[in-house]
């Protein structure tokens, strides 16, 4: 079985995300980056799969700059055979990113019997990679996926949806499954497994490699800027028993007035 | 040529570690410690992840890594939890023996099935007579035909009740001093060792600490490490490679302590701003700071000079020295940082005091070492 996962490399949680000089984009030089949460949930669950049937292989498949290969690596060292990287620019959109995917899973030479990712990146949040990928690849895709089964090429995925209930989609392979969540328990990456990684196949293509273009943008981004900083929050003193009424009054009328929330 | 970076599998491997203290570690070092009782969970995970016995070989089926390698990874479990690592420590330096004295067959009866399941080992060196001065150890080795027979006791013995395998110093006779001190490997089932019930201790709670008896035990030929008198060699050298280890840990836990201090100083409201807007909590922040860095470079250059296979004795006790008094000086300041918070075992930095303290002590104490850096400086 040719298992393959998506994986893309956003910034640490904890980075302060500032513009980049001329607002095109965010500033990259001194970010930490880390694999996208969600996508680790792909990778654990390609990797159950791969342990279920023997002789299967994980490739694992990244568009993005060179400049720091961490979600790769980790990736490796949890236990995926070999990579692919297309190497593009940090700022491309999603249409792009999921073309270059596309060439990148073509041009490993296998062809997917299940695609894992994750159900969307935490940086940019579109949501888009995963279904505009399926439909490049002419494949079935589902997300927000919690629960997966494999039998008889097929498998069986469910779902969340609104109020906690649960969908359940019996799909024939080759399928597009978006992780969420829940899934499974994301495992570390063993020290062995750090060691062993840096001696695993790694596929290196450019965008042109692929046939990604600038003339596939769809997306052009400008003005970035921070959100305008929050004024201070107002101060009520009400421990005054005596003054508590006008207080409650006076915050009624601003609440009505000012915030005009009520 | 100097260069203070880590390498990029250094990094990686230090991420990890890290990782693991903070999610597996530090959530369970608080329990554990006030139920004194062996994470064996937590350690058999570790042990799965490749964090336990980082000084086997390659070739007997360790992970291959250096002396620098491990100090990293130590630093990452000790700021997890003193005493968690201490257990899993306590491997090492048992197995460090084998590793320095064994011959081939041993290291593969011996080594190999450590990197197979998660298994145990004690190092007993320390009698209840003789700490530092292990020359005059009491523990008797004597012929016995087709055997060696071991009568004595060990005091103060790390993962004692839970050990599948102990190295044993011992003397073929006392009056030969250093010289007559030769090393055994003893399986656990051999009849006449006799556990102790577990020591109550200050800190490092969670670990395994007992005295063990060995009377009239009866030790295969083959399990001497080197030959008679070799043990003393062997002792040496094990605590070359050892004290750097011990040492990494003390900065893992100051670096927590630091850690800790810097996070509340910031948080604390007194005289209407953060108590690390007063001059006299950034001076002790400061000081912290540059007690847990000026360690850490110690032990690096101790472990570096092994990996370049030069003699490391004066580095690795410095490296011992300072940084376990570091983090004892680290760790009482995070306490007063903390104030009246820092004396409550609701919060961390007072447990972080009592494990410091023990640094100080095991692995040769701060005194000794002195002695030791004193006899190189003047040779």
């Amino acid at each position: 079985m040719n298992i393959f996962v998506c994986v893309k490399q956003v910034p640490d949680t904890e980075t302060k995300v500032t513009p980049n000089g001329d607002g095109t984009f965010i500033e990259t030089s001194s970010i930490k980056w880390i694999m996208n949460p969600y996508d680790e949930f792909a990778v654990e669950q390609a990797l159950l799969l791969k342990a279920a049937n023997a002789g299967s292989t994980v490739t694992v498949v990244r568009v993005g700059s060179t400049q720091d290969t961490e979600a790769l690596r980790t990736a490796l060292a949890m236990g995926a055979d070999e990579a692919v990287l297309v190497e593009g620019e940090d700022n491309l959109d999603s249409y792009m990113i999921a073309k270059a995917l596309k060439g990148g899973i073509e041009k490993s030479g296998k062809t997917p019997d299940i695609i894992f990712t994750g159900k969307q990146a935490i940086d940019d949040d579109c949501l888009q990679v995963p279904q505009l990928l399926a439909q490049m690849l002419d494949m079935p895709s589902v997300s927000v996926v919690v629960g997966f089964e494999s039998a008889d090429g097929k498998v069986t995925l469910k779902r969340e949806v609104e109020g906690g209930a649960l969908e359940v989609y019996e799909v024939s392979t080759p399928v597009l499954v978006a992780c969420n969540k829940g899934l499974n328990t994301p495992r570390y990456a063993s020290l062995p497994g750090i060691m062993k990684a840096k001696k695993k196949p790694l596929q290196n293509f450019s965008l042109a490699d692929v046939g990604v273009s600038a003339d596939d943008r769809r997306l052009k981004y400008s003005n970035f800027q921070l959100p305008p900083e929050k004024p201070p929050g107002k101060k009520f003193d009400a421990m005054d028993e005596a003054k508590q009424a006008e207080v409650v009054a006076e915050v009624v009328q601003l609440l009505r007035n000012e915030a005009k929330v009520i | 040529m100097l260069n203070f970076e880590l390498s990029q599998e250094q990094k990686e491997i230090q991420e990890m570690a890290m990782k693991f203290a903070k999610l597996e570690m530090i959530p369970k070092s608080a329990e554990y410690d006030q139920k004194g009782e062996m994470p064996m969970e937590i350690l058999e995970k570790a042990w799965s992840l490749g964090l336990v016995n980082t000084c086997i070989p390659a070739e007997y089926g360790g992970t291959g890594f250096t002396t620098m390698d491990s100090m990293v990874i130590t630093e990452a479990l000790a700021y997890g939890c003193l005493g968690m690592n201490t257990a899993i420590m306590a491997n090492d330096l048992a197995l460090l023996p084998i590793v320095i004295g064994g011959n081939d067959e041993q290291k593969k009866k011996y080594l190999t099935p450590f990197t197979e399941s998660y298994k145990i080992a004690a190092f007993c060196l320390t009698e209840p007579g003789n700490g530092s001065d292990a020359g005059g150890i009491k523990t008797t080795i004597k012929d016995g035909g087709d055997h060696w027979i071991v009568n004595g006791q060990k005091m103060w013995i790390t993962n004692a009740g839970y050990a599948d395998v102990f190295t044993l110093y011992g003397t073929i006779d006392p009056e030969m001093k250093h010289k007559g001190i030769s090393a055994l490997i003893i399986d656990k089932d051999t009849p006449g060792i006799e556990i102790g019930a577990p020591e109550k201790k200050m800190g490092h709670c969670c670990s395994d600490t007992r005295a063990v008896t060995f009377k009239d035990v009866k030790v295969p030929k083959e399990n001497m490490l080197g030959k008679p008198g070799d043990g003393w060699a062997i002792a040496m050298k094990t605590l070359d490679h050892s004290r750097p280890m011990v040492a990494a840990s003390a900065v893992g836990g100051a670096q927590c302590a630091l850690d800790y201090a810097n996070e509340y100083a910031k948080e604390r409201i007194q005289f209407g701003k953060p108590i690390a807007g007063h001059q006299s909590i950034q001076f002790m922040l400061a000081e912290m700071a540059m007690k847990v860095e000026a360690a850490r470079l110690l032990v690096y250059k101790s472990a570096w000079l092994i990996d370049q296979g030069q003699s490391n004795t004066k580095l690795a006790s410095m490296a011992k020295a300072f940084s376990a008094d570091s983090f004892m000086q680290v760790a009482t300041d995070a306490v007063q940082i903390y104030g009246g918070y820092g004396y409550s075992k609701e919060y961390p930095v007072e447990k972080l005091m009592r494990d410091a303290k023990l640094i100080q002590i095991y692995e040769g104490t701060s005194q000794i070492q002195r002695l030791v850096i004193a006899k190189e400086v003047l040779k």
